[in-house]
């Protein structure tokens, strides 16, 4: 792909195209599945993605059509998976690795981060790491602390990686399409809330561009840039601020790398009012990111302080309501963005 | 790349006498070039005797770690592998990159940050790689390249061809988690890999007795499912020997192979770090048992070299570090704007 910013479209699915609704795990195998039928480089491997179809089912019926080869189930070894992925993707292969949670990159943080991302600028720009890594993140299943994280800022902050959060099975599926076919190593993030989420899905192959934003409501009284899950509280929040007569603008960065910077300052200097929402724990966040460059570069438009709606700075905790709390609900979010405008 | 095809064309016809610079025998070894071999072991270390002298002066920033002492197992390796296979290195790397054909003067200008270095100086002395040659990198990170050994072995398997991948590690990395895993795998589906541990007594100051309970590292394959061998790493008969076998049975599908060459690193750790002291006898010890005059001493021997044709060979590998040198220091500087090139392909993503 060539790397596009500033494209913020406003569509959902390309138009055009057939289009029924799929859950966002589906949208996912068609795309992993297309691509495998196209590119005979393309093959899978992670923990449980062959006959089990992975945890989160997004990998399911690959091994019933492409066989044992192409989709490899591997032993938990995350660091040598991504280390292997890494391999093979300088030498011709186009590896897609998923890892079961992404509380587990952290076992194989040196193959992403001082492999992975960076072989490609140490060897002077003569390789390419073409590599996917798949990794849901999120909580919601009470499954604790090592393994309900919100992890994209380590990856946002590793130059070299690009990093991918859709929010609906047709950004999915789009946003697939286009990692996979990216000479660069890519962190492509999947709430596990999302994976049984339905939408409108088009059955043709489409791409997404990377640093495309996606304005999934318009409105010019606030923007609430929002990620991953956050999307749907987002888009919940605006229609009760909607009752109120607050018309919230949500944008979608669908990728944090690139980041559509263009679109989300135009939103900005149109609303004048910024909420930026995400899961991640609030401090490092992503949200600081955005809230950064806003000031710097937008910092004349805003007609009040900028509003960050994280999660707490702590572990996810089992208890239910304890790991509810801890992550923003739509209220949470609503009250941000009527504090702006009151 | 191309489209996938089984069986490249890349495949050699079996009795064809490798190519690259290491010089290396047919199937059988019937036309193994030891001449060759000892040139090669000459011309590592006159490259890694200079960077000695190069750090010292500060004509070299940041540090390079020697292989002198070593040069047998990257030799020996390498003759045994055709120009398609795969090598990762580690940060003692030189010798692995050589062996496998790296041009000189590209070596030099890298570690001098130049922008004809194989890197175009953004990578230095422990990130040369030349993708041409199968060399697919050293590495910073202890352990590093061995997640790579095995994604490159996957990768020869999943396209049909019969290339091998070869992984050089040292005592120091046999026990991070990643060899650990990387081994398992690559037994679990029998890759064309070779696991090259290099055991030259020391992680940096930590001897190889205080970190590993067991004599040999070659001992774990039996752990994984797969053959290991102890190899005496100053021989370079002996470790050409044992990594054709382990090429041939992974040419044949068999899996991977475990050697365990001994050796030792005769300089220090890093040459930009003085030390460690190490027991005075240990080292004189090693020191005789240097692999460039075992080989000489048997050319010499079987009459096929005499001292006037050492000479002569030490000569030209002095003449070719020179020219490497000079060429390294006629180089410029990379440019500014290389700084964001290079990130992401496709361009700098602000």
């Amino acid at each position: 792909m060539t790397i596009s910013q500033g494209q913020g479209s406003t569509s959902g699915a390309p138009a055009g195209m057939r289009v029924r609704e799929i859950t966002y795990a589906e949208a996912i195998v068609e795309a992993l599945r297309a691509e495998m039928r196209l590119d005979p480089r393309v093959f899978v491997m992670g923990e449980d993605v062959g006959a089990f179809g992975g945890i989160f089912g997004a990998t399911k019926g690959l091994l019933q059509e492409f066989g044992p080869e192409r989709v490899r189930d591997t032993p938990i070894s995350e660091a040598a998976l991504i280390g292997a992925g890494v391999g093979a993707a300088l030498t011709g292969m186009r590896p897609m690795v998923e890892i079961q949670f992404v509380d587990f990159t952290a076992c194989a943080m040196d193959q992403i981060v001082n492999q992975a991302a960076k072989i490609r600028f140490m060897l002077g720009g003569k390789a390419n790491v073409p590599l996917v890594i798949r990794t849901p993140y999120g909580t919601g299943l009470k499954l604790a602390s090592q393994h309900s994280q919100s992890l994209e800022a380590w990856f946002v902050h590793t130059p070299g990686l690009l990093v991918a959060m859709p929010s609906t099975p047709a950004d999915a599926k789009g946003l697939l399409v286009t990692a996979l076919r990216d000479p660069n190593p890519v962190i492509f993030l999947e709430h596990k809330l999302l994976y049984p989420t339905r939408g409108p899905v088009p059955e043709e192959q489409y791409t997404i561009p990377f640093g495309s934003a996606d304005v999934k409501r318009p409105g010019k009284d606030v923007t609430i840039v929002a990620t991953g899950l956050m999307v749907s509280k987002a888009l919940a929040a605006a229609e009760t601020l909607a009752a109120e007569g607050i018309e919230a603008e949500v944008v979608d960065p669908r990728t944090l790398v690139p980041l559509d910077k263009a679109t989300i300052i135009g939103s900005v200097k149109k609303t004048g009012r910024l909420v930026v929402v995400h899961e991640a724990v609030k401090r490092g966040g992503f949200g600081g990111e955005i809230a950064g460059i806003i000031a710097e570069e937008a910092f004349d438009y805003l007609d009040a302080p900028i509003k960050r709606v994280a999660g707490k700075n702590v572990p996810i905790a089992f208890n239910e309501v304890l790991e509810r709390k801890a992550v923003p609900d739509v209220e949470d979010i609503a009250t941000a963005a009527r504090s702006l405008v009151g | 790349m191309a489209p996938v095809k089984k069986k490249q064309a890349t495949r050699r016809k079996a009795d064809a006498p490798a190519r690259g610079g290491s010089g290396a025998g047919n199937e059988k070894g019937e036309m193994l070039d030891r001449t060759a071999m000892l040139t090669m072991m000459i011309r590592i270390r006159a490259f890694e005797m200079k960077l000695a002298e190069l750090v010292r002066n500060l004509v070299i920033k940041g540090t390079a770690h020697p292989y002198v002492g070593q040069e047998a197992v990257a030799t020996g390796v390498c003759a045994a592998l055709r120009p398609d296979d795969y090598i990762t290195s580690t940060h003692r790397g030189h010798g692995h990159a050589l062996a496998k054909g790296a041009d000189m003067n590209r070596m030099m200008a890298e570690l001098l940050g130049r922008q004809t270095g194989y890197c175009k100086g953004k990578g230095g002395s422990m990130h040369i790689a030349d993708l041409e040659l199968g060399m697919l990198g050293c590495n910073g990170i202890v352990g590093g390249g061995m997640g790579i050994t095995v994604g490159a072995a996957l990768s020869v398997k999943l396209r049909g061809t019969d290339q091998v991948s070869v992984g050089f590690f040292g005592d120091g990395a046999a026990n991070t988690g990643i060899t650990h895993e990387a081994m398992n795998l690559a037994a679990a589906w029998r890759l064309p890999a070779i696991f090259v541990c290099e055991n030259n007594q020391y992680a940096l100051s930590m001897p190889i007795a205080k970190a590993v309970a067991m004599p040999d590292i070659a001992a774990r394959a039996a752990g994984y499912g797969m053959p290991g061998e102890v190899v005496d790493g100053n021989d370079v008969m002996a470790v050409w020997a044992a990594t054709r076998r382990a090429v041939e049975r992974a040419r044949r599908g068999e899996g991977p192979t475990l050697l365990e060459c001994k050796t030792y690193r005769w300089l220090q750790h890093s040459l930009r770090v003085k030390g460690p002291d190490r027991p005075a006898e240990e080292e004189a010890a090693w020191r005789a048992k240097c692999p460039i005059a075992r080989l000489r001493r048997q050319l010499v021997q079987e009459k096929l070299l005499d001292d006037a044709g050492f000479a002569a060979i030490e000569a030209a590998a002095a003449k070719e570090v020179e020219d490497a040198v000079a060429f390294a220091l006629a180089s410029p500087e990379p440019p500014l704007e290389e700084i964001e090139l290079d990130v992401y392909a496709g361009g700098f993503i602000e």
